[in-house]
């Protein structure tokens, strides 16, 4: 088994975070795990994608062109990204300020609007988690227990009593996601 | 004591390794894509804990000649940089070659010339492996293709650097730098509370004084150095030639790669497979010593050797030594900061078969 994955999307949403509690959790349950971020001036300009690699076997290339799923955050990230999804693969998308909606019809898509509930939940900053709590209903490839012992990893102590509240989050994003 | 489990960047598994592995001090100054070694450090203040020293100094060039110093009295110490820092620091390493001191010095290459780009690159294998500073001399480089490795190769770096007495590079780049990868630690190990006979401590009344310096103006002295020199790179060229092969043996096509380009070109040779085309790699982990010998043996062969790195082409030369006229090598690869992608090298290798 092996799922190469790319999250993007703006700085400051949680992109790198995300793939870094996804690269945690299934290191958990003892599979090979890559994390890329994209670095530098792209970084600091505004938008912010990472390659993550889950498999059961040694993970040959961290950085590849073709992806089993895309996470898809923004216009510019669709417009970059959709075209990488391998024939067959996955697009998950948030319908946030998306103005031209994916089209291609070879792969499956779904829509999950995680910036509309996070606000509704009155914690944007669990945004991520509830785009995360899609993804692993249509990947189930990580236990929910395991992301909770990634987020307890990757949080500073100090944060950890938002732990619950991003486990709620995990939960509304299985709930909200939708095949398109 | 067990190894730990982590998840970690390539930068700070460099750090981390550097202080399990005892070391006494580093020296570094920040610069993209390689800063979080020296900012793991100053969060982990390994001061207060081994009492290895971690300073931040004015410069490169300041970075380097504390190297030096701190080479010169014995003790482990280290520094790193990237390409345009590397380059500042020659003079000091070419010095440090020249006085026959170990250290660890650790390149996390950018693309270049000049300051060119902060992403991955793998253009500084010439001034990593054929000397850098002047004069003749040769650094021991190991090139890490894993997070893992960038933990493993700092203690082996700091032994093979006192084995030789000679300084010792790790050349990685800003893929294996910036990803994060699974990694095992080793335990803390203990700083050394001696130093080696050669080291200028102050001159005790039972011995001779030490001296460390790279000059001798006579003519002869200085020849019968360099015989010693070329001797010593002799024996590291026979002991300590370091690579690993990936399903070589029934191959028709081989890919010889280091580092990020090697992960991709196991990438590549996964696809090649599953096409039908039969493909080895071969990775240099030592890039000086070369594995010449190895790809020599494979070329006899080998329908054609294509040699894969970020770079206009510079392994590609010490391949085709090594190869010498047996079979055709060709050399591919992206510039600029961009990571050859797997499927570029294979459309690559199959316009080469087809286009004979």
């Amino acid at each position: 088994m092996t799922e190469e994955i790319i999250i993007a999307g703006f700085g400051g949403q949680g992109v790198l975070s995300m793939g870094k509690i996804m690269a945690y959790s299934a290191m958990m349950q003892d599979m090979e795990v890559s994390w890329m971020p994209s670095y530098g001036p792209e970084m600091r300009g505004g938008t912010a994608n990472v390659i993550v690699i889950i498999s059961s076997d040694r993970i040959s290339s961290p950085i590849v062109r073709n992806f089993d799923t895309a996470i898809i955050l923004n216009q510019q990230s669709l417009d970059k990204f959709e075209n990488a999804v391998k024939p067959g693969g996955v697009l998950i998308y948030d319908g946030n300020g998306i103005t031209r909606h994916p089209e291609r019809k070879d792969i499956t898509i779904y829509r999950v609007d995680a910036a509309e509930e996070a606000g509704k939940m009155n914690s944007p900053k669990t945004f991520n988690m509830i785009v995360l709590g899609g993804f692993l209903k249509v990947k189930p490839l990580i236990k929910l227990e395991n992301v909770i012992k990634g987020l307890k990893k990757s949080l500073p102590e100090r944060y950890h009593n938002l732990i619950p509240m991003n486990e709620k989050a995990l939960e509304r994003g299985r709930e909200i996601i939708k095949k398109v | 004591m067990e190894k730990e489990l982590r998840l970690m960047k390539g930068n700070e598994a460099v750090a981390e390794a550097a202080i399990r592995a005892g070391a006494d001090g580093y020296f570094g100054y920040p610069i993209t894509p390689q800063s979080e070694i020296l900012e793991y450090l100053m969060v982990a203040k390994p001061y207060e804990t081994t009492g290895m020293v971690v300073l931040q100094a004015e410069s490169e060039v300041a970075a380097i000649n504390m190297v030096y110093g701190g080479a010169g009295c014995g003790k482990k110490v280290m520094t790193s940089s990237s390409s345009p820092g590397i380059s500042l620091k020659q003079e000091g390493i070419t010095y440090i070659a020249g006085a026959e001191l170990p250290c660890l010095i650790v390149n996390v290459v950018r693309g270049g010339p000049g300051l060119g780009t902060i992403q991955p690159a793998q253009s500084d294998y010439f001034q990593a492996t054929k000397g850098g500073g002047h004069g003749d001399y040769h650094l021991i480089v190991l090139a890490p293709a894993s997070v893992q490795e960038m933990a493993d190769f700092v203690g082996l770096s700091f032994d093979l650097a006192f084995k030789y007495r000679n300084p010792v590079m790790m050349l990685s780049d800003g893929a294996i730098g910036q990803m994060m990868e699974k990694v095992w630690l080793s335990p803390q190990k203990e700083r050394s509370k001696t130093v080696p006979e050669w080291a200028t401590t102050g001159k005790p009344p039972t011995r001779e004084r030490n001296i460390i310096t790279s000059l001798d103006l006579d003519p002869n002295a200085q020849e019968r150095f360099n015989q010693k020199l070329i001797d010593k790179y002799n024996l590291i060229k026979e002991k300590e030639v370091r690579y690993e092969e990936f399903q070589c043996d029934d191959a028709e096509y081989l890919f010889v790669a280091y580092g990020t380009s090697a992960r991709v070109c196991q990438k590549a040779v996964q696809l090649c497979r599953a096409d039908g085309i039969k493909v080895g790699l071969l990775r240099p982990i030592t890039l000086f010593p070369f594995p010449s010998k190895r790809i020599n043996e494979l070329a006899d062969k080998m329908k054609l050797i294509l040699s894969i790195e970020m770079s206009a082409g510079q392994m590609v030369e010490d391949v085709m030594l090594s190869v010498n006229g047996k079979v055709p090598v060709y050399h591919f690869g992206r510039m600029g900061g961009i990571v050859t992608a797997p499927d570029e090298v294979v459309e690559f290798l199959k316009s080469k078969i087809i286009g004979g």
